[in-house]
């Protein structure tokens, strides 16, 4: 299972772990819908320490539980980006939309 | 110019196959001595590039992808990945930032992503016949290398 979901108060926790590409992202994409729906927390923290890979399937993965999280009226927060990963996010602008701890 | 080393990989287009084909590409780059961030530029470019043939020039079936790894003189490794599929209409316009046809589960920054990890990028298609991404990386040599 790619993500671990930590729930503390109105806030929630998501751990994303191992390669985040295409072949993975519709999954993750998935699971993350389902936790955020059934939460539906005021603040999501998506902690990427457990990301070994990721390329632009992950910025759209972030993109989507942006949009849903805008939905149900809450925050998201992405903390803990390894070095690959961050050198994506950055190439693509992403922390023009999204909050990068 | 003449590669002085030469890989070709032909694989189908199945989304299983991402992993194997940038694990490839980083394996016949670790014979320049890559650092970590230039493996990894690497993995992520062809990561890209695979994918965009994987989703975009078989959208209804699987066929057939070509990835050639080729070395030359002065470290520059270049990466060529090539389908059969459907081919690019306008080249251009899919390598804007942000223009996708793969829907909410693209983000439309894989040509961003081949152009800022890589040194150099060609994109050839014609409509029906299939597509090639052509990249070039130099790998610079580090200080107390071996040859």
């Amino acid at each position: 299972m790619p993500i671990t979901v930590t729930n503390r108060d109105s806030s929630l926790t998501i751990t994303l772990s191992g390669e985040i590409d295409h072949h993975g992202a519709r999954e993750m994409m998935t699971q993350l819908e389902d936790a955020i729906a059934t939460r539906l927390p005021a603040r999501l923290v998506l902690d990427m320490s457990g990301v070994t890979f990721m390329d632009s399937s992950g910025i759209a993965v972030l993109l989507r539980a942006l949009r849903q999280m805008k939905q149900v009226g809450g925050s998201l927060r992405v903390s803990n980006i390894p070095a690959q990963a961050r050198r994506v996010l950055d190439a693509a602008g992403v922390g023009r939309l999204i909050t990068l701890d | 110019m003449k590669a002085i080393d030469q890989v070709t990989i032909a694989f189908t287009s199945r989304s299983a196959n991402e992993g194997f084909a940038r694990t490839c590409a980083a394996c016949f780059a670790a014979q320049l001595d890559p650092t970590l961030d230039e493996v990894a530029d690497i993995k992520t470019a062809v990561s890209e590039a695979v994918t965009n043939a994987i989703v975009h020039a078989y959208p209804d079936c699987l066929g057939k992808i070509i990835m050639r790894l080729r070395l030359f003189d002065g470290g520059v490794m270049e990466i060529q990945v090539k389908d059969f599929g459907i081919g690019i209409p306008d080249v251009e316009q899919a390598r804007t930032p942000l223009f996708t046809t793969g829907g909410e589960e693209r983000s439309g920054m894989g040509f961003t992503i081949m152009e800022s990890f890589m040194d150099g990028l060609k994109v050839r298609s014609q409509p029906g016949k299939g597509a090639a991404v052509t990249m070039r990386k130099r790998i610079a040599r580090r200080t107390g290398a071996s040859k």
